[in-house]
């Protein structure tokens, strides 16, 4: 066990865990994030994704030894942080207006997935969009509403250009 | 009020028909909803873990918990003889072990269970545990179990005319084969279950389950304590696809042993892995058929014969294979028919319910007859389809029941036009002559889904409605929702009823104290079955409320109308909060149940004919694909569907249903195999060797309308099942891909694809072909 100093949200956490816990699980179990959400446990998913430094990543295979010196955000406090807002608040309305969600499991992933897409590229295609959302997967098959929910928060952005 | 008819201008005002949102979508973008996993999550709980038997066939010499023991987080290591009840978790038959006593039947079935304080401990330990087996040769092999008639079931056959002397007397006979690939359930939450003892000696279970009642029955057999000492909950789950309907039981039934032993909260939650080996999937099938038909494409007599492969026990197995007995006519008219249904034994986990229940592997066989048809005859395959319909004065199944509701012709007709199909079947035919190396093909397949449950005693069910005095209403039921939109629909219900807004309708947790004895959530009866009951018991408050106006204002019931949150009498009105207070206040029930059995159906075993089905679900697809002859690649490049749900209650949920449907329907026929190594285990057992479809594999072009149809029969405001039917809408893809193989052969021959179509089940039917043209020229030298 050793002490992490954790920037989650924004907000320092001292948590006393393993070096190879993965961060799903300190996120889950210590500091009861329970919005990220367990499918694999492999990196195959896309369920646990949550953000890191910016970049979407699977916090199920991520120990949290490497994640001391950056900054994880989650799908609770995604669209309350700055940084984050111009693409969290619209894609969050955007899934509930396409009805994106069915049993809702691996949403929490897809919408993180796709807020790291849309704040890393201005215009999107639907090959893009393939190529990143790839690794999200999701059994109900809402793929085409999600295609449609990010195409409509990109084309929303690059309207307001 | 079974048999009212819709009064469209209510409806206007309501919101029976509107694309409301789903009643969980707020939670679930924001992380704030709550699945079984995300409660409890302190310390001060133990978890479960299974030790998992490491032969498929076998008899238990020793075991050694030593080395586990020594893990000092470790509480306790379970065992069958801990078991104070029955260590059987059989949902229908006996034979579904809960933990193995002696003999081991497939690889992985639990033998012990690890409790522990933390979840890494337990199955650590459980790795620690050292088990001798003598090993026998498991049963791995279908045809093997059919030469050897081993049956976890007898069989069940349908039998329609004289098929010998139709066959003898039929113009052409063709026969075929084909091997049906199962499918893993791969619901994206788990299988998990926590359980909590009680002060009264009982426990309290959170799964995630599509049958509550029925883990409540097993827990308390287990356990051996009455019924009413355990109590179920489950307010939704992440993906259900059937694989929760028996096959949550094992986990919630070993985590309440564990919690009524250590009398601490347990937690049982497998590893995505150990969820893949040990839990029953979709039956691979083997299925073989000989037909007759006119040298017009008109089908004499099919003698068919299904083989599900069920695993090591009977789980649900009985009513999936007769499922594909029923559907191995799909939509069409089989004039002389012999269909047999074989319950195969294997070594393997025992495979379960999975969207379509048996119906896909029927009427998949039911297509590739059309098609087989279609080749040899050369005529249109559509048409094909066209001319062997049900229709009137053909309209008997193999069963007996009749269909009633002839929209089949309608639908693909409609269809083809709207997707352009010939033409675009045309040019497909000019792109393939100019393009060696990709294929491009196309097809139109329908489907005629039977909605009710086989069995005929699980059409049945009820809710609990009741109204505040501040007009707000929850509401309870017996289904459970799993992503399907279910708590939704039901309150549009209750709400229409009520001439309420939707948002005035809580319809949360799924309890077995509050609606017992329910059935599960299955069979795409969630709304048939449910809606009713909660209309039933919403329309027994409305009455009451309306008989308290008629009382006291003096105003006759047909004068009184519910809509927009008012109750308007005569030329009066009364906001519906305001009525409910007055009605409270001058004691009235504000609570009622409702009940509801679905009518008209019945089924007699011994003559394999009935009625089994209340109605029929239609749809027709038409999908484009293209596969590359030297990889054995294949994409679906667009997708048309046309899909009957009668008159839909919300239809951005059931296009979400089709939609999602047809992409899991996909995946089971083209990218998702179940491979097993030659000891039984399962090889493909991560997402990293088994592949369900991603956003990429979705058809670039995606068309879906609704067929413009109320249903005929008197469903909950005419409305269809919708969960499975769409399912089989893939099978568009699959002669699709048949359809661009033929093109090798300029259309003369169609070379077998077993399923799924993989990038080898493809190259193989490529080689086959080519190897068909090869034999041609030498002929023809």
């Amino acid at each position: 066990m050793a002490i992490y100093e954790l920037s989650v949200n924004q907000r320092t956490h001292s948590v006393d865990v393993d070096p190879d816990m993965p961060v799903l699980w300190v996120l889950r179990d210590v500091l009861g994030l329970t919005g990220t959400k367990f499918g694999c446990g492999k990196g195959l998913c896309g369920a646990c994704t949550v953000l890191f430094n910016g970049h979407a990543v699977r916090s199920c295979s991520l120990p949290v030894a490497a994640v001391q010196n950056g900054e994880l955000i989650t799908i609770e406090e995604v669209d309350k942080i700055s940084q984050y807002q111009t693409q969290a608040i619209p894609i969050k309305q955007a899934w509930i207006e396409h009805k994106v969600p069915q049993c809702g499991y691996c949403q929490p992933g897809q919408i993180m997935s796709a807020v790291a897409l849309l704040k890393n590229n201005d215009k999107l295609d639907r090959k893009q969009i393939i190529q990143q959302m790839s690794g999200n997967i999701c059994r109900c098959g809402t793929y085409q509403r999600i295609e449609k929910a990010i195409l409509s928060v990109a084309k929303g952005a690059s309207d307001d250009e | 009020m079974r048999h009212f008819k819709i009064n469209h201008e209510e409806i206007k005002n309501g919101t029976v028909g509107r694309s409301v949102k789903h009643e969980s979508a707020s939670a679930q973008v924001t992380g704030k909803a709550i699945y079984i996993d995300d409660r409890h999550q302190t310390s001060q709980i133990l978890h479960g873990y299974p030790v998992m038997a490491s032969v498929s066939s076998g008899t238990i010499e020793s075991i050694d918990t030593s080395e586990a023991l020594k893990i000092p987080a470790v509480s306790c290591i379970l065992s069958a003889d801990d078991i104070p009840g029955q260590n059987d978790v059989g949902p229908v038959f006996k034979g579904d072990i809960l933990l193995a006593e002696n003999e081991i039947f497939y690889h992985g079935q639990p033998v012990l269970l690890v409790v522990a304080s933390s979840y890494e401990a337990a199955r650590k330990a459980a790795r620690k545990v050292v088990i001798k087996y003598r090993q026998t040769p498991p049963l791995l092999d279908i045809k093997m179990s059919i030469a050897n008639q081993d049956w976890v079931r007898p069989p069940h056959s349908l039998k329609k005319g004289d098929v010998d002397t139709a066959l003898a007397n039929a113009a052409n006979r063709l026969e075929g084969e084909i091997a049906i690939g199962g499918q893993e359930h791969f619901y994206l939450e788990g299988q998990v279950s926590i359980a909590e003892p009680t002060e009264e000696g009982g426990i309290f279970v959170h799964c995630s389950t599509q049958n509550p009642t029925e883990i409540q029955h097993l827990v308390a057999k287990v356990l051996k304590r009455p019924f009413n000492f355990v109590t179920v909950e489950m307010r939704r789950m992440g993906g259900g696809f059937g694989g929760k309907e028996t096959q949550a039981a094992p986990w919630a039934c070993l985590a309440a042993l564990a919690a009524d032993k250590t009398q601490q909260i347990v937690k049982i939650r497998l590893a995505r892995s150990d969820d893949f080996r040990i839990t029953g999937k979709r039956h691979p099938f083997y299925n073989k058929y000989e037909i007759g038909f006119t040298d017009t494409g008109i089908i004499q007599a099919a003698d068919i014969q299904i083989n599900g492969n069920c695993g090591y026990s009977a789980d649900l197995s009985d009513a999936i294979v007769d499922r594909a007995l029923f559907h191995a006519n799909n939509a069409y008219y089989y004039p002389a028919a012999r269909i047999l249904g074989n319950r195969c034994r294997s070594n393997t986990v025992s495979h379960t319910a999975f969207r379509g229940f048996g119906g896909p592997q029927g009427m998949l066989t039911a297509e590739q007859i059309m098609d087989d048809i279609a080749y040899y005859c050369d005529i249109e395959p559509l048409q094909v389809r066209l001319k062997n319909l049900l229709r009137p004065g053909m309209d008997e199944t193999p069963y007996g029941q009749k269909t009633s509701q002839f929209v089949m012709a309608d639908m693909l007709q409609k269809l083809a036009d709207d997707a352009n199909y010939y033409q675009r079947k045309s040019e497909i035919a000019k792109f393939n002559q100019s393009s060696p190396i990709i294929k491009k093909g196309i097809a139109i397949t329908p489907v005629q889904f039977g909605i009710s449950f086989t069995v005929q005693h699980l059409n049945q069910a009820g809710a609990l409605v009741n109204v505040y005095t501040d007009g707000s209403v929850h509401v309870n039921h017996g289904g459970t929702e799993m992503g399907q939109g279910l708590n939704t629909k039901i309150a549009q219900i209750v709400a229409q009823v009520f001439g309420i807004d939707y948002e005035q309708v809580l319809v949360n947790a799924t309890r077995t104290d509050k609606v017992p004895n329910t059935s599960p959530t299955a069979a795409s009866s969630g709304t048939d079955l449910n809606g009713m009951a909660a209309l039933n018991a919403a329309n027994t408050i409305k009455r009451r409320l309306f008989d308290y106006l008629e009382k006291t204002y003096h105003v006759d019931h047909t004068s009184i109308m519910a809509s927009k949150n008012e109750v308007h009498f005569g030329e009066q009105k009364i906001p519906f909060s305001k009525l409910v207070e007055q009605a409270y206040l001058n004691r009235i029930s504000l609570s009622a149940t409702g009940y509801y059995a679905t009518p008209e159906i019945y089924y007699d075993r011994a003559t394999a004919s009935g009625h089994p089905f209340f109605y029929y679900a239609h749809g027709c697809a038409v999908s484009e694909v293209e596969i590359d002859c030297l990889t054995g690649e294949s994409t679906v490049t667009r997708t048309d569907i046309l899909h009957d749900v009668g008159h839909s209650i919300n239809p951005a949920i059931d296009k979400g249903q089709i939609e999602g449907a047809f992409i899991q329907g996909m995946g089971w026929l083209t990218t998702e195999d179940l491979i097993w190594h030659q000891d039984g285990q399962l090889a493909s057992a991560s997402p990293a060797n088994y592949k369900i479809p991603a956003i990429g594999d979705t058809p670039a072009i995606f068309n879906l309308s609704l067929y413009d149809s109320e249903n005929p029969e008197t469903t909950v405001f005419r409305s269809k099942a919708v969960g499975e039917p769409p399912f089989m809408l893939a099978i568009s893809v699959w002669c699709a891909i048949r359809h661009a193989l033929a093109s090798l052969t300029q259309q003369r021959f169609v070379p077998a694809l077993n399923a799924p179509a993989t990038p080898e089940a493809i190259l193989t039917a490529v080689i086959e072909a080519n190897n068909w043209n090869k034999k041609q020229g030498c002929n023809r030298d």
